[in-house]
């Protein structure tokens, strides 16, 4: 198939690291090429700067002209495609160039018809909306590419899967022929994912080519034509599916033999560390976020709680953490009735709670590392007497902590914020590991972290358990879920809707609950379990 | 790592590994390190601001503009009646603030001499002028530097200040024959109280129902301005037709060193002592830990199992008490008597303070040394060269705004910086 | 036992926002026969006067003259009644009915405190708005800023730079419209300043906005000292807008003198509400400023230039609290004095988030604001028993209570703010 796009050389450096280093990519017509790579590797940036975000420090972008606006920059060309310079989102949107983000890019409180036209707006007398127009052209499309939505709706209102349905729509209400998805199925159900993957594929029967962002080994080798991996910024290798496997992937992607399996010995579990009976809790807008979930969570046994996130499970962890309300319902940690506890005193008894923004929720980044490690002990002896801070105490444990948990860190003295997204995850995980600790709630501990660090963190979370520490995981990566659980839970608008064993879990099952199907419904179409196998990590 | 910060809406604005604006910018520039940057930009802001107000009294200097007319004939005299203008009025400043060295000098001969020290004292007037002037800003600045430390804008300094002074005056004048050591400490008692309770409600509003503490504050100055009138006019009035309070007794008041008219008292040295403890309270107990957590990030805080309603409230009520304290220190030491108006201007120089001490104790007792010299230069400056005072608030309004934009003086002498760290203080309409 | 405890806990929950209203409904109408129903003298009676002041275009009516102690009770026994139907069964539209429940309470307060003489109510109601005029052109220049992400709370000080510069324009050209202008030109201007400072330098926009106010104060202080208060008939004597009756509208009773017979600030205040509402709301700009204060980075994703859309908002703000200012002075007593703002600027910051960053919303909160401040001076004239000290307070007391958002938390824009990194 001929080519629609070509990027040569392209180089682009941020202070202190080579984000892309000298790639070359070619994009065929009608083609959904996988750019695959752990976080880190220079995929979005790359992106960026294909859809006019980022200004290449060096490199050529070719494109097949349009008949609009073309804005040839010499006119050297090859396979029939001309060099453009691509200054601005304004200038991609020229060239057919559209980019679906990982975090949505759609203003909530304005409505569908109102995202989609923003910027490129339908007007009477070039000043006011005349939103019927637009609202016409995306039922259109609607129709054309089989993208259910409603114009009218406000974006807030929307479940994520209709929001990316939006977000493709804009580029196709563009014209885009060249689409760009950056890790589009991070917040979707397994069923969801299936839909998409029949979404893309219509639209490569129409003739547009999908470049499509992904980490996640599994959808690369379902989905994709050819595949790119970058590593550290560079081409390591373009193959495709039919001639790799998901091994050899990931070893390109590291850059090492990397162990898929986790390794988890099994251990009888002990007493119930966390019980919780019925739990009903509000979110932010006053509606029932948490609609009576109960489930115990025991010593030396990981509970894995899957689901979209969106379905309760933020509320949830903060309920068990005290920093949201309980409307109704029991939480008890070793037999002692915890509901509606201060924060503090449910840290007190012996609980670690690694958050699911490590950076707004997990850690004060203009402050030193030393203080971000004793944040939820400093009150404590040895590190204060009565209201006096001992410094060198602090500042002696956390040499330590730093050491015993590999965290790279010129020294305990610098802010936060100077430390790498794997290095403040592993800042949180020494604070939170290091104490006397029963019971740890991790949600999403390794979202957005390279390979090395999520190695480093299920190791030591599994160690934990081996030591006889009950722990809850909540992730929305199933993958994660199943290789690390003993059990696992799946939330769907805050209800759970089973809980069955990890080993040899039906991922199709789990699949149909996070969907909303009922447990015995969701049986009959898929078995729970289907044996026992070795579970892939596959990140 | 450009990437992994667009992971979370945090609302933290530090800027790290910020890539440079599209095609990388080449910076020139004196490149200076870090550590003499934090001295050398206040110093900057402050001589730009004089440099500015300089030519904001040529330009409004009729005599000079009309020198002008004739620039291209006469150069010189132009030259010469701007330099003389600016002199005059700096001088005036000077003069004003830290008085003549060879006075000083003369005056400690004399004395040494003869036992005779009225020259001495008159030559040492004026810096001691200077040091009452910098007492209640140091009081003020502490005041929000303490604020902003648990990332509160507390604009009500000036309300706090005037509730103190009253109920500090009241204490001194209503309450009679009890001995000095008991009465000064209750009357300093009543003004930290006074404006500690004038703070606290503000404190509370922002603490329980999220309402921003900025227009709160303002509103309880201008709440304070209309309860001070009345009080001043009714319950509190002293007999006669002034609408100030009867002078407080003489038990009460902060003791002097000289004899007048010099006016310095002791608040100083309690000023300098409530610094010392403000830092040990800030930077060296768990207290202070918890202050700058909840102000440099609540939700952290919160997570780490920090109370941010307590934290917001004591921040507030310390601030209000040290706020109290700064009316209190002048009608203790200085006035005796508490009148209408007193408290203009030092609640928004209380935050030029506190920005140019960058929120630390240490910082705040320098600038407001800096600034008490200005002040009381400035009413000099007004008697001698006829420059109205409000001069002074032009001054600082620029140095707020050089502090607040480093990237200003930066450009104007073109300093290079190594990497830019920029912590946002406030976040909008409280959440 | 911990679930009973729970349990109890959510019935307690369950007194919710909607049955709180209905116990401060009942609670304004116990008060208000409290205070203001008892120890009437029987047959008295209070007469509103319902044509304007000054000479009018209106028709003339005859006044309103009520019974004291019927009319007051009618007032008790509505807002009683609203209070016991607001308990059980809960309005839809209940934030509205607090507002008439408010209009009731004010309404018997002033039946009471009129009573045996006549009060003026149009002209109190004219004045009113009046007032509220600075109050709304601050709040409408805190919409255009905010909507599109940036605080700006130096509306305080650019109103009263405003004020001193028409004062000054239009004393020495004669010409007032000249000055308004000027106030306009110097509002664009500082503005600016604001918007720089907040977007190119991305400082923290408190501190700016403060350092903005106390330059202002300084700086027209410093003018007001070393020029005008020497200079007054060449600087600061411009004379005021005169009062302009729209033909054929200002003839209707009641709301012709009220609305139709004013000073042109005030009508610019008034169209300025319906044009902010059209811009924000209706048009190609408006779509993408509140999608710049919401979401910046899906904005530019799109091509649009945030930055550019923060200033030239900021901007048209400015000029808009540069209309504010001139009020001051040419719309209203033709000279400046110190510090004559009086803290209008955030008195129209709260009127902008009681209003929930609306136009509208911040007009009917504007002259709600507008309503006490006039009310004060009434009261004054009609020696109520209040010292006048604590009726001035009441404007800022009313803030106070309105940001607590016990009249319903509204969002900011979700930028609001924020600098915007590329």
């Amino acid at each position: 198939m001929p080519l629609v796009l070509e990027l040569r050389g392209i180089t682009k450096a941020f202070p202190g690291v080579l984000a892309n280093d000298h790639i070359d990519l070619t994009l065929e017509e009608g083609e959904i090429h996988a750019l695959l790579g752990e976080n880190g590797a220079g995929k979005s940036t790359l992106m960026n700067i294909l859809y006019g975000l980022y200004q290449p420090d060096e490199g050529q972008i070719f494109l097949r002209p349009r008949n609009r606006s073309v804005i040839p920059a010499s006119a050297a060309s090859r396979d029939g495609l001309v060099e453009v310079k691509i200054h601005s989102p304004n200038d991609a949107i020229a060239q057919g160039i559209g980019m679906v983000h990982q975090h949505f890019m759609l203003v909530p409180p304005l409505t569908v018809t109102e995202n989609v036209m923003l910027g490129l707006e339908s007007t009477r007398g070039g000043i006011f909306l005349d939103q019927r127009a637009a609202a016409q052209r995306i039922r259109e499309i609607s129709q054309q590419y089989g993208l259910e939505v409603d114009p009218d709706a406000y974006v807030r209102d929307l479940p994520v899967g209709v929001q990316q349905r939006v977000e493709i729509i804009k580029l196709l209400y563009r014209e885009a022929d060249i689409l760009i998805l950056d890790e589009p199925t991070a917040v979707l159900t397994p069923q969801e994912v299936d839909r998409l993957f029949s979404t893309i594929k219509n639209l490569v029967k129409q003739g547009k080519s999908i470049i499509f962002i992904t980490h996640k080994l599994r959808e690369v080798m379902e989905i994709a034509d050819r595949i790119t991996v970058l590593r550290n910024g560079r081409v390591v290798g373009t193959t495709t599916p039919a001639r790799t496997t998901p091994a050899e992937l990931a070893a390109m992607m590291v850059g090492r033999q990397v162990d898929l399996v986790v390794h988890k010995e099994s251990l009888t579990p002990g007493e119930v560390v966390l019980e919780v009976k019925d739990l009903q809790v509000l979110d932010d807008r006053q509606h029932l976020a948490v609609n009576g979930v109960s489930f115990e969570v025991r010593e030396r046994e990981i509970l894995g709680i899957a689901g979209v996130q969106g379905n309760g499970q933020t509320e949830l962890v903060e309920a068990l953490t005290g920093l949201r309300p309980v409307i109704a319902g029991e939480i008890r940690i070793l037999g002692t009735p915890v509901t509606n506890a201060n924060p503090r005193k449910i840290l007190e008894k012996g609980v670690a709670h690694v958050p699911e923004d490590r950076q707004r929720d997990g850690l004060v980044l203009s402050r030193p590392v030393h203080d971000n490690l004793v944040l939820c002990t400093y009150y404590l002896p040895p590190f204060a007497k009565g209201i006096n801070i001992q410094e060198d105490t602090i500042i002696a444990t956390a040499s330590r902590l730093v050491e015993e948990f590999d965290v790279r860190t010129p020294s305990v003295f610098v802010p936060a914020s100077t430390l790498s997204g794997g290095n403040q995850q592993k800042v949180i995980v020494a604070r939170e590991f290091s104490r006397p600790v029963k019971l740890i709630i991790a949600a999403q501990p390794t979202r957005g972290l390279d390979v090395g660090s999520i190695e480093y963190i299920h190791q030591r979370i599994l160690q934990k358990r081996s030591e006889g520490t009950a722990v809850l995981l909540v992730s929305p990566e199933l993958d994660e879920i199943i290789a690390l659980s003993d059990r696992i839970a799946v939330m769907y608008r805050g209800r759970i809707m089973d809980i069955v064993p990890a080993k040899g879990v039906n991922r199709e099952y789990l699949g149909l609950l996070m969907a909303g199907v009922e447990a015995s419904e969701a049986a009959k179409v898929a078995p729970p379990t289907i044996g026992v196998e070795e579970v892939e990590r596959v990140f | 790592m450009g990437e992994e910060r667009k992971d979370t809406a945090s609302t933290q604005t530090v800027t790290q590994g910020k890539q440079p604006a599209k095609g990388a910018r080449k910076e020139r520039g004196i490149l200076i390190p870090p550590a003499w940057q934090t001295l050398l930009l206040p110093v900057l802001a402050v001589f730009t601001g004089l440099v500015i107000g300089a030519i904001v009294i040529v330009i409004t200097d009729a005599a000079v503009v009309a020198t002008y007319r004739n620039f291209f004939r006469a150069p010189g005299t132009a030259l010469a009646a701007t330099w003389h203008s600016i002199a005059t009025a700096y001088g005036a400043l000077l003069y004003g603030s830290l008085g003549n060295p060879r006075e000083v000098y003369e005056g400690i001969r004399l004395y040494l001499s003869t036992g005779d020290n009225t020259l001495f004292l008159r030559a040492i007037w004026p810096i001691t002028e200077s040091l009452v002037a910098a007492t209640p800003y140091i009081f003020g600045g502490l005041a929000v530097a303490l604020g902003f430390r648990c990332g509160l804008f507390n604009i009500g300094a000036e309300g706090q200040l005037g509730i103190g002074a009253l109920a500090a005056a009241w204490v001194g004048y209503r309450i009679t024959n009890l001995p000095a050591f008991i009465h000064l400490p209750l009357a300093l008692l009543a003004g930290a109280l006074g404006g500690a309770i004038w703070a606290a409600i503000p404190g509370y509003l922002k603490a329980k129902t999220g309402a921003h503490e900025v227009v709160n504050t303002i509103m309880m100055n201008w709440i304070s301005f209309r309860l001070s009138d009345w009080l001043l006019n009714g319950p509190m009035k002293a007999p006669g037709y002034r609408p100030i309070t009867p002078n407080i007794e003489p038990t009460a008041a902060l003791p002097r060193f000289f004899p007048p008219p010099i006016r310095f008292h002791a608040g100083f040295f309690l000023a300098l002592i409530v610094a010392g403890i403000v830092y040990w309270f800030l930077f060296k107990t768990t207290l202070g830990f918890e202050i700058r957590t909840v102000g440099a990030n609540p939700d952290a805080a919160r997570y780490a199992g920090m109370s941010i309603t307590r934290n917001i409230m004591l921040a507030m009520v310390l601030s209000g008490a040290l706020a109290g304290l700064a009316g209190t220190s002048q009608v203790l030491g200085v006035d005796y008597w508490v009148g209408q108006g007193f408290t203009a201007g030092y609640g928004f120089d209380s935050i030029a303070l506190a920005l140019l001490g960058k929120s630390h104790p240490f910082g705040v007792v320098l600038a407001s040394l800096l600034f008490g010299t200005l002040r009381s230069g400035a009413t000099r400056m007004q008697s001698l060269a006829g420059i109205p005072i409000d001069i002074i608030s032009i001054i600082q309004g620029l140095v707020i705004v050089f502090i607040a934009a480093p990237a200003i003086i930066r450009w104007l002498y073109r300093i290079r910086v190594e990497r830019a760290e920029e912590v946002v203080l406030t976040r909008g309409w409280g959440k | 036992m911990a679930t009973t405890a729970v349990r109890a806990q959510q019935k307690a929950f369950t007194l919710g926002r909607s049955q709180w209203l209905g116990i401060v409904f009942l609670a304004a109408g116990l008060l208000t026969f409290i205070l203001f129903g008892r120890g009437l003298e029987a047959g008295i009676k209070t007469k509103f006067g319902l044509n304007p002041g000054f000479a009018s275009q209106a028709i003339p009516i005859p006044d309103l003259t009520l019974p004291t102690q019927p009319t007051i009770y009618a007032l008790v026994l509505m807002m009683l009644v609203l209070g016991v139907l607001q308990l059980i069964r809960g309005f839809r539209f209940a934030d509205a009915l607090l507002g008439v429940v408010a209009l009731c309470f004010v309404f018997a307060f002033l039946t009471w405190a009129a009573r045996g003489k006549s009060f003026n109510l149009v002209g109190m109601l004219g004045s009113s708005l009046v007032r509220a005029t600075p109050i709304a052109l601050a709040a409408l220049c805190g919409i255009m800023c905010e909507r599109s992400g940036v605080v700006n709370i130096a509306i305080e000080g650019i109103m009263l730079i405003s004020a001193q510069v028409a004062v000054v324009v239009a004393t020495v050209t004669k010409n007032l419209y000249l000055g308004l202008a000027a106030a306009i030109l110097s509002g664009a201007i500082i503005s600016a300043f604001h918007a720089a400072m907040a977007v190119s330098f991305k400082v923290d926009q408190i501190v700016s906005a403060t350092a903005i106010n106390i330059f202002a104060t300084g700086a027209t202080s410093f003018i007001s000292a070393r020029f005008l208060e020497k200079n007054t008939n060449l600087l600061n004597n411009s004379g005021t807008f005169r009062i302009i009756s729209i033909p054929l509208l200002s003839k209707i009773p009641i709301l012709g003198p009220i609305f139709f017979e004013n000073g042109v600030i005030v009508y610019l205040m008034l169209i300025l509400t319906v044009l902010v509402h059209i811009l924000l709301f209706y048009t190609k700009w408006g779509l993408r400023v509140r999608a710049v204060g919401e979401h910046p980075r899906a904005a530019d994703t799109l091509g649009i230039n945030v930055y550019l859309v923060r200033y030239v908002n900021v901007i048209l703000g400015g000029m808009i609290a540069g209309i504010g200012g001139a009020y001051f002075t040419i719309g209203s007593v033709g000279r400046f004095d110190e510090i004559m703002t009086a803290g209008k600027g955030f008195i129209g910051l709260a009127a902008m988030i009681f209003g929930k960053w609306a136009p509208f919303g911040a007009f009917a909160s504007s002259i709600l604001f507008g309503f006490a401040d006039s009310l004060q001076i009434k009261l004054q004239i009609l020696r109520v028993p209040i010292p006048s000290e604590f009726l001035l307070m009441a404007p800022y007391i009313v803030t106070m209570i309105v940001l607590t958002g016990v009249v319903g938390r509204a969002e900011p824009p979700a930028a609001d703010g924020q600098p915007y990194e590329k």
